[in-house]
């Protein structure tokens, strides 16, 4: 079953990693980011708790969700190039076709994944330099061939979901724990910019937080729902996503393309319009 | 794979790479006009590159640009969001990918001026970011300053004293400022310096330079014994 290689780790106890992933002091960049919540302050879009609540679910409903997806199918990829490296000592393995040999560009189309779901240049800039700092962080906590492979694959910096999700494989957790840790940076980046710009209760904030943590299960779930819609094509059959598409051989004999392009698309032009005029704003505190 | 020839990214390898020289202090203190003093001091006879971290604008970065002390490509502005000390303490990431990126662009550098955020007197930074630091006080804060103590007075590599024009304006004593800050930095360097009447800074310039100096005698020699690399 997919689902059992998607509970496996590369490394034991997946869940203190986890929790190391996601803590706020990962020293990977992220404390400089409010995720449009600097923005919706100064056009006071966010006064208090109540509008920072409403702000959180539509951010984690929208981009939070995206996210979730991006950084479970990296998840999945990158335990994959595992899995691949072991078979590819196999001599009998054979009849792979060539694109397996090929996996920085399975990192880049997934990469590019990212990129069409992020509609505002700021925010796409945003991500990839976070991404960028958390690889380059998550290859001294975390080493492994995959984080190499990745940074060398877009050398600029990689979506910031993608790199979650290959750091979070490379550190033992599966695509549900990457997933989850996505949704928990999305509403805790903003949550956290919003208690220093606005002096707000800190204690406040976190019970926000806490209310919407069924929330955040729920985004990590439908998640990683969204990549058990994989194309599976009988022998043959013309590959409808090109190249990257017929990756996975399963057992079976018939052959799986990644569902990529099927992933959550959710759009929060809100959220992209908060980020271009924070990028135009000279006085700021927060990169974005 | 592991064996990964090729990366920048990997823990500090102090082999060939830039002094990474770390200037904090409070707001004000002049820590902006001593990187523009460096680069005036030591910018002909060394590759320089400077990163600066402004609380709310590019206002460091932009002022050192227009001093024309420094190629402007080669100084990089880093955001903090509300954290000074975050930055070049608990999570330098952002930094370091700055110094990293002039590097690349510019390298090989002899020395990278990281400059903080204006803070207060516990903000030092990590190893990680800074080989060498000197933190910046000046006299208009009072006298009494360097009693006060702190990582940044007590720690850093030099401390610098600045404006000392500015004493008989406000009081202060600056025997009571040298001997206070001798008896709490066992023995560490103390100058006094009016970045306003010596631009160039000379005495800190000197002694950057003899750390610069030291530096790569330091890792040539290091090298020299070292394995091949890219084994
Ligand atoms: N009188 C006098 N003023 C000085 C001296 N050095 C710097 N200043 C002035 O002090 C002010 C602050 O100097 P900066 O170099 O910007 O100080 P800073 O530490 O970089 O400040 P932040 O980055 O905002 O924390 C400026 O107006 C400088 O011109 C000095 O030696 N004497
Ligand atoms: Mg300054």
């Amino acid at each position: 079953m997919q689902n059992d290689r998607r509970k496996g780790g590369m490394r034991g106890s997946p869940d203190a990693a986890l929790l190391l992933l996601a803590d706020s002091r990962l020293p990977a960049g992220g404390h400089a980011h409010s995720g449009g919540a600097e923005e919706a302050v100064r056009l006071g879009t966010i006064t208090g708790p109540e509008d920072l609540a409403r702000f959180l679910r539509g951010r984690l409903a929208t981009a939070g969700l995206v996210s979730a997806a991006l950084a479970a199918a990296a998840c999945e990829l990158a335990s994959a190039g595992h899995d691949e490296q072991a078979a590819a000592h196999d001599e009998q393995t054979g009849g792979r076709d060539g694109q397996s040999d090929d996996p920085a560009g399975r990192w880049r189309q997934l990469d590019a994944e990212a990129d069409a779901r992020t509609a505002s240049p700021a925010q796409r800039e945003a991500s990839r330099v976070q991404g960028r700092l958390l690889i380059r962080s998550a290859r001294r906590i975390w080493p492994s061939p995959v984080l190499d492979l990745l940074a060398k694959a877009v050398p600029n910096g990689v979506h910031h979901p993608i790199a979650l999700g290959a750091a979070a494989a490379s550190a033992g957790c599966d695509p549900y724990q990457s997933a989850l840790a996505a949704a928990y940076n999305a509403v805790t980046g903003p949550a956290t910019a919003a208690v220093r710009l606005l002096g707000l209760d800190p204690v406040t904030v976190h019970r926000l937080l806490a209310d919407l943590a069924p929330a955040l299960n729920d985004a990590a779930h439908a998640a990683c729902a969204s990549l058990i819609d994989d194309v599976v094509m009988e022998p043959g059959a013309a590959d409808p996503f090109g190249p990257y598409g017929t990756a996975n051989g399963d057992a079976k004999g018939s052959t799986r393309g990644p569902g990529w392009p099927a992933l959550p698309g959710h759009a929060a032009p809100a959220l992209d319009l908060l980020a271009e005029g924070h990028h135009s704003n000279t006085m700021k505190l927060f990169v974005s | 794979m592991g064996a990964n020839h090729d990366d920048h990214h990997d823990a500090a390898d102090p082999h060939g790479r830039a002094l990474r020289l770390g200037i904090g202090g409070p707001v004000g203190s002049g820590k902006t006009a001593l990187v523009a003093a460096l680069c005036r001091s030591l910018g002909p006879s060394m590759r320089l590159g400077v990163v600066t971290n402004d609380i709310y604008t590019t206002e460091d970065a932009e002022f050192l640009r227009r001093a024309g002390v420094l190629d402007p490509e080669r100084i990089l502005a880093v955001q903090t969001g509300c954290c000074p000390h975050t930055a070049i303490r608990d999570d330098i990431a952002a930094n370091i990918d700055a110094v990293e990126t002039l590097e690349e662009r510019f390298g090989p550098l002899d020395l990278v001026i990281v400059e903080s955020g204006g803070d207060n007197l516990t903000a030092t930074f990590s190893r990680g970011l800074a080989d060498r630091q000197i933190f910046v006080l000046d006299v208009s804060g009072g006298d009494k300053v360097p009693r006060k103590g702190g990582p940044g007075v007590t720690t850093a590599d030099l401390l610098v004293i600045n404006k000392t024009d500015l004493a008989p304006l406000v009081g202060a004593d600056l025997t009571v400022m040298s001997r206070d800050a001798a008896a709490v930095r066992e023995g560490r360097p103390v100058l006094f310096t009016s970045i306003r009447e010596d631009r160039s800074a000379h005495s800190v310039a000197e002694w950057v330079t003899s750390l610069v100096g030291s530096w790569h005698h330091q890792n040539d020699h290091t090298h020299d014994h070292s394995a091949p690399t890219n084994a």
